[in-house]
């Protein structure tokens, strides 16, 4: 087995560094699409010029800070059950 | 005669013949029943077929309407493609129970009054158990039986109500109806049990990723959208579902996001979109109802989509948790390429049919003016994305590399997921195949360059999100609590607390009941005398001979001592 195939071209730092490229230029477009083409806002706001990104950014950033929070309350071990059965 | 048969009763036949069957016979079995009943689908006209009196009951066991054939419809498609995904590696016990299962679905969607509907709804409770039992190990035999309690005692609690409506009504028909008193809020709860409502939504989580890797595919498609049908049928519009809907949104986002394992994931995201149809349901409007039926049927066909990916992986690796997969894309490209195609249509990306359903529900709420539930659906959009979207695909076949080669999935399971992706992506191009079997008609544009780029705004920057944010997700070996706990733990251990607590209580007990018996034994032992006395002995008190005068004596003083309080 060469070194080519040892590491898959997806896997490489190169093409990843291209994939994050990409994908940024692919964020902008999205965003500055909106000069082009009118997106209609239901309740005014929605309609804000790259309310789509923020939203969906925030609420992400929001859901996974409030995941982890409470996964400090709610996680336990895998066997965490099988113990239990044990005891019962 | 013929109009009585319901088309569920091909499978259900199907379903005994699987076990007799042997060989190509019973592939042959498999894949053909659920292209029958299909065809049995669409000859099902609008209206009640036909009546059969029961005790006094006019039975309707057929009735045909758009909605009712579309979940028909969905259904049967499901049975099939699940069946060509499960043939070669499923025992013949869990194809028999999947087709049961399949059965009380078609069925329930055909039901035209509410006895037949609680008939299939416990046939598909019973079959369902058999498939999670299917998983063979320990754990699938103890979370099936949490699964068969929780789904009897909605049986029941539905049941309560059906009962008390036939009882206060005098009839038995399925008619739309509102959460106003009790016992439509039985048959509401008994149904939302179904639909993994909180606050008993864990059997789903708990139950469905111990089955096995082809059960939970049968799994995640019939159950909840069973409930779906039933809401849309019995409770369009009551506004308590929106609340229960969005609920169900956000909670499955949050539990798919603390989930390690593959299929609990799915599992939690099954919760999370039934939660827009829910919603929906609680819109009511007929938009609203058209996207609860739409979206059922896109999610059926991409999740079911999701966990034959996860059942593949499983399946060819024999591991489940996001700790120990990664990398997987390298030898597993047609997997990799379904699941994607399921994960950007359970996301509503653009092209998909996740965009042209769920997008109706959200228009819904936009046109109703419900800004708040329009604003959460939109978040939930983006969360999806986040947990099911990319995080699902991300850490089963990218990620890191786990050093896992394994092949890709058999030509079955292949063309299983492909003919689903097939499906995804055409009702993504093509909407109106789709909208024009939707119950009512409806003058709707899926794709406006606005509402594109607006989803695409949405979708990609949670995508910018989830891989920023990858440092605080890291997956880590551990479940999180949910409410079954409170079964599985909370509930013993309350036992065990209150055993312990009635100790100091049960020695008092043990204490007085020996004082008791001691001063019993002292006094007949006294008066009555020992068991046995000797004739030389004395004999107690109460046990001697007495001369005749002393009882005289004691009568008079007894009789007297009467008469005395007698005149007072």
């Amino acid at each position: 087995m060469n070194e080519r195939d040892k590491t898959h071209w997806l896997t490489r730092a190169s093409t990843i560094k291209k994939l994050w490229w990409g994908f940024s230029i692919v964020l902008a477009l999205t965003v500055l699409a909106q000069i082009v083409v009118y997106v209609k806002g239901y309740f005014i706001v929605d309609g804000w010029f790259g309310f789509g990104a923020l939203y969906g950014f925030i609420c992400c950033l929001l859901m996974v800070l409030f995941a982890k929070a409470l996964g400090v309350l709610l996680k336990r071990p895998n066997n965490y059950y099988a113990e239990k059965d044990d005891d019962a | 005669m013929p109009d009585l048969i319901s088309p569920a009763l091909i499978m259900v036949v199907a379903a005994l013949a699987i076990g007799p069957a042997r060989g190509h016979l019973r592939n042959l079995i498999v894949l053909l029943a659920p292209l029958l009943t299909l065809w049995a689908v669409w000859q099902v006209p609008d209206g009640v077929q036909d009546t059969v009196r029961f005790l006094s009951y006019e039975i309707e066991p057929v009735e045909g309407s758009p909605l009712r054939r579309l979940f028909a419809t969905i259904f049967a498609l499901m049975a099939f493609v699940g069946g060509l995904y499960a043939f070669r590696l499923a025992k013949w016990y869990e194809l028999a129970a999947a087709y049961f299962y399949a059965a009380g679905a078609i069925g329930v969607s055909f039901a035209g009054d509410l006895i037949s509907l609680f008939v299939y709804w416990e046939l598909m409770a019973l079959f369902s158990t058999i498939v999670v039992w299917s998983g063979g190990t320990a754990a699938s035999r103890a979370a099936g039986i949490r699964y068969a309690i929780l789904h009897l005692l909605g049986g029941v609690v539905l049941k309560v109500g059906i009962e008390g409506v036939v009882v206060s009504t005098g009839s038995i028909q399925i008619t739309p109806m509102l959460a106003e008193d009790f016992n439509s809020w039985m048959i509401l709860c008994g149904i939302l049990i179904n639909a993994a409502a909180p606050p008993l939504s864990a059997w789903l989580a708990d139950a469905y990723p111990e089955s096995s890797p082809t059960g939970s595919v049968f799994l995640s498609a019939f159950t909840t959208k069973t409930a779906v049908l039933a809401l849309i049928l019995l409770f369009p519009g009551e506004k308590v579902l929106i609340g229960v809907g969005l609920f169900m949104v956000m909670y499955g986002i949050i539990y798919a996001l603390l989930e390690n394992d593959i299929r609990r994931i799915l599992a939690y995201s099954v919760v999370n979109q039934v939660g827009f149809m829910v919603c929906a349901v609680g819109i009511g409007t007929q938009l609203a109802i058209n996207g609860a039926a739409a979206h059922a049927f896109a999610h059926i066909i991409y999740k079911a989509l999701l966990f034959m990916s996860a059942g593949v992986v499983i399946y060819r690796t024999g591991k489940n948790r996001c700790t120990e997969l990664g990398g997987l894309f390298q030898t597993m490209p047609i997997t990799t390429i379904c699941c994607i195609i399921g994960a950007l249509s359970i996301s509503s990306f653009p092209l998909t049919s996740g965009f042209t359903t769920k997008s109706l529900i959200s228009q819904a709420a936009a046109n109703d003016g419900l800004m708040w539930v329009y604003m959460l659906l939109t978040a939930a959009s983006a969360g999806v994305f986040l947990h099911a979207g990319i995080k699902f695909p991300w850490f089963v076949f990218f990620q890191k590399d786990s050093g896992l080669r394994p092949k890709d999935a058999p030509w079955n399971m292949a063309l299983a997921m492909i003919l689903f992706s097939a499906l995804c992506l055409l009702l993504g191009i093509f909407p109106e195949w789709l909208y024009q079997f939707l119950p009512y008609s409806m003058d709707y544009q899926a794709y406006t360059p606005g509402k594109v780029v607006f989803y695409l705004q949405l979708l990609l920057f949670s995508g910018l999100a989830f891989f920023l944010l990858l440092p605080l997700m890291k997956r880590t070996e551990t479940i999180s609590l949910d409410v079954d706990w409170l079964w599985r733990v909370g509930i013993p251990r309350l036992n065990r607390y209150l055993a312990n607590a009635m100790v100091p209580l049960k020695d008092l007990g043990v204490r007085m009941n020996s004082a008791s018996r001691n001063l019993l034994g002292y006094m007949t032992s006294n008066y009555l005398g020992k068991p046995q006395t000797a004739d030389s002995e004395e004999r107690a008190l109460f046990a001697r001979s007495w001369p005749i005068g002393t009882t005289a004596l004691w009568i008079a003083i007894l009789l007297s001592a009467y008469v005395f309080i007698y005149y007072i």
